[in-house]
């Protein structure tokens, strides 16, 4: 009997762990909560800058774009590399801007046209091809190393400001970082859903979407839209390639990183730029919460594979995500 | 005229329902399966038999396991690397907690260790599919290499797990005192046998519920197959055999490896075997299984013999390249990879050297 009530108590302390201590420490230090989830909500934007990448090719061509993140990558080192070789920082990144037209060029020539009516699984297999290959390019141009993001050069502020220190105990830290990639990312979304919503363009790349057999035949270019959308798509990528890279290094490490953009994804629903914006938010914060309040029964790197849980369990309820289209399927 | 099938009656139902119907096909399989036993032990050196021949028939028997899975089901996995870390970290425990257990056994019981946590992470299949799954089965390689990385009792708290020094009838064959030969003989038999079972699953009624399943999910139901228990199983056997792999693979080859070994690089590579050999095929797994470990050796060996310099760093990314060039390449000339390439030969063979 001795045995069998320590098991229980181990049981016990374990979920209490897992349960009530976080709600108490919670409630304990207010001070802290904001700032994880202050943590959270800036990871969260990252999150959403890739995951947007990957709603609007999916979008635009039905592709399940799963070289997003390694664009990400190549856009920012691309970036970092030009400056290094003293080229000035606006011309750096028209350079890169060139670099991601000519890939999405590059893409739709090699990759799309030749695979144009295949089940959309082999696209994304011919994606994760495309991931390999920018990978080993890029490191074959770039190196392996990782290389520091001349924030200065750029002009991205990266003071830090305390506020809230008559209220805590102790300041809530903010990041000038973190608000210029909101900041900006918000504008470069707000350019594009106007874009799309507004212009002919715009209004031509939704109609690809929703069919492009139909879209073909009352005269849309399809082609010219595949190259317009991978190109976007690679603007987003030069975004948020700088600020990955800004926040730590840009190196290819983070194209691993940006595989957390998939359960963003899952929650915000494969087609809807709002549901990338708040499943990034809710991946972010999160994992950041798991990994802090979790850390005394879980131990380390919780933030690992949170995430894809959280969007394991928003599946079994809702599979299409919080604002994707509802399923309709037919046999 | 080499692969004609004119003449060869069939008599009883047993000849009908033969694995393999044809003459030819079984001769081929002879002349495998005789270089396989004979010739390659006969004549192989031990780095042959080490590091190429091991590490295919490893990676066949993870690629016929994802085959079942992605080929056959039409489930799309991301976490094989994670079903064999189970495979592999069950092995270990299983070897230390029971001294006295035949090393066969081990592995047999490792491979339903992995068959149940396949079990577990395949639960979701029944409500999402394609790429959802995918990010669903990622969820499995990430929490499965956090799992074995940071709770002690996997690794006995140590960085590493190890191979066990083992003996079948008095011979080591794992850990350090094992022959490459007596390696290799006991992978060879794992994956001979677990190759004809599972041609033989995908003959079967379950296999045909499976690819009926992969076709059109909502219509197999219709005709009375039920998702769940289909799907789950094809989950179970997938990592049945990817455990199974995976253990082989810390046991006859590793000895002693990093949980981190089993990564999601390892995931995409057992995928992209499929993928160059192709998916719905069992020959092709071991087609691509070939191919993945005999390209980045052949690149590695390639510029030394050409006297080109290359640096081991630029090696691996040209591999990568390649690799990823040659995804792209298969899926756009042949969606059905290299085992569609060998049935096309087969049809040309019948009738060759002969126009008609």
């Amino acid at each position: 009997m001795e045995g069998s009530f320590d098991i229980f108590a181990v049981i016990l302390s374990f979920f209490s762990g897992l349960l009530i201590d976080p709600v108490i420490s919670m409630f304990e230090r207010p001070d802290k909560l904001l700032q994880i989830v202050i943590q959270g909500t800036s990871a969260g934007v990252m999150y959403s800058l890739i995951a947007l990448g990957f709603v609007l090719i999916f979008k635009a061509s039905g592709v399940f774009n799963f070289a997003q993140g390694i664009m990400v990558v190549f856009a920012g080192l691309t970036v970092v590399s030009l400056i290094e070789f003293g080229v000035p920082a606006i011309l750096a990144i028209a350079g890169a801007i060139a670099v991601m037209v000519l890939m999405a060029y590059a893409i739709e020539r090699a990759v799309l046209r030749p695979l144009i009516n295949q089940p959309g699984i082999i696209l994304f297999m011919a994606t994760i091809g495309l991931a390999f290959f920018l990978e080993g390019f890029g490191q074959t141009i770039f190196g392996a190393d990782p290389k520091p993001v001349p924030t200065d050069a750029l002009w991205i502020p990266s003071d830090k400001h305390r506020v809230l220190g008559d209220v805590f105990p102790k300041p809530v830290r903010i990041y000038e970082l973190d608000l210029t990639a909101a900041g900006v990312g918000a504008l470069i979304v707000a350019a594009i859903l106007v874009f799309l919503n507004t212009t002919k363009l715009g209004r031509a790349l939704r109609a690809v979407a929703d069919d492009n057999q139909a879209a073909l035949s009352v005269g849309i270019p399809l082609r010219v839209i595949w190259v317009l959308v991978w190109s976007l798509s690679g603007l987003f990528a030069i975004f948020a390639g700088i600020m990955w890279g800004s926040q730590s290094q840009a190196g290819f490490s983070l194209a691993i990183l940006a595989l957390k953009a998939l359960p963003v994804l899952i929650i915000g629903g494969f087609t809807s730029v709002p549901g990338a914006i708040v499943g990034g938010m809710i991946i972010g914060v999160s994992e950041k919460l798991g990994e802090f309040y979790w850390r005394g029964v879980l131990g380390d790197g919780v933030e690992q594979w949170l995430g894809y849980i959280v969007a394991l369990v928003v599946l079994l309820f809702r599979p299409q995500g919080l604002f994707g289209e509802r399923i309709i399927e037919r046999v | 005229m080499l692969y004609r099938e004119a003449g060869q009656f069939k008599t009883s139902y047993q000849a009908d329902q033969a694995m393999f119907p044809i003459l030819q096909d079984r001769i081929w399989i002879g002349i495998v399966l005789f270089v396989a036993v004979v010739v390659i032990p006969w004549m192989a050196n031990d780095y042959v038999l080490e590091i190429i021949m091991l590490n295919f028939l490893f990676f066949s028997l993870a690629a016929i396991g994802l085959n079942i899975l992605t080929g056959y089901t039409g489930l799309i996995s991301l976490g094989t690397g994670g079903f064999m870390a189970v495979g592999a970290v069950s092995s270990y425990k299983l070897a230390i907690i029971f001294p006295e257990l035949n090393i066969i056994i081990i592995f047999l019981l490792s491979g339903l260790v992995a068959a149940a946590a396949g079990l577990v992470f395949g639960l979701p299949s029944l409500r999402i599919k394609g790429f959802y799954l995918a990010v669903a089965t990622l969820a499995a390689q990430f929490f499965l290499d956090w799992l074995f990385l940071r709770v002690d009792w996997f690794t006995n708290a140590s960085t590493a797990i190890e191979g066990v020094p083992r003996s079948l009838f008095g011979i080591p064959i794992t850990g350090p005192a094992a022959s490459p030969i007596s390696k290799y003989s006991v992978a060879l038999a794992f994956v001979v046998v677990f190759a004809i079972i599972a041609k033989n699953l995908v003959r079967s009624h379950v296999g045909r519920a499976w690819m009926a399943i992969r076709d059109m999910d909502i219509a197999a139901e219709i005709i009375g197959i039920r998702p769940l228990p289909t799907k789950l199983l094809a989950f179970g056997i997938s990592s049945f055999y990817c455990g199974i792999a995976g253990s082989l693979m810390l046991f006859l080859y590793y000895d002693a490896a990093e949980p981190d070994l089993f990564d999601i690089n390892l995931s995409f590579k057992v995928l992209f075997m499929i993928i160059i050999g192709g998916l719905g095929s069992i020959l092709g797994s071991f087609l691509g299984a070939a191919f993945i470990v005999i390209v980045p050796i052949l690149l590695t060996v390639a510029p030394e013999y050409l006297g080109l310099p290359i640096s081991s760093d630029l090696a691996k990314h040209i591999e990568f390249m390649i690799f990823g060039a040659l995804i792209i390449f298969f899926l756009i000339v042949e969606p059905h990879g290299l085992a569609r390439l060998w049935q096309i030969a087969k049809e040309k063979l019948r009738l060759w050297p002969f126009p008609y």
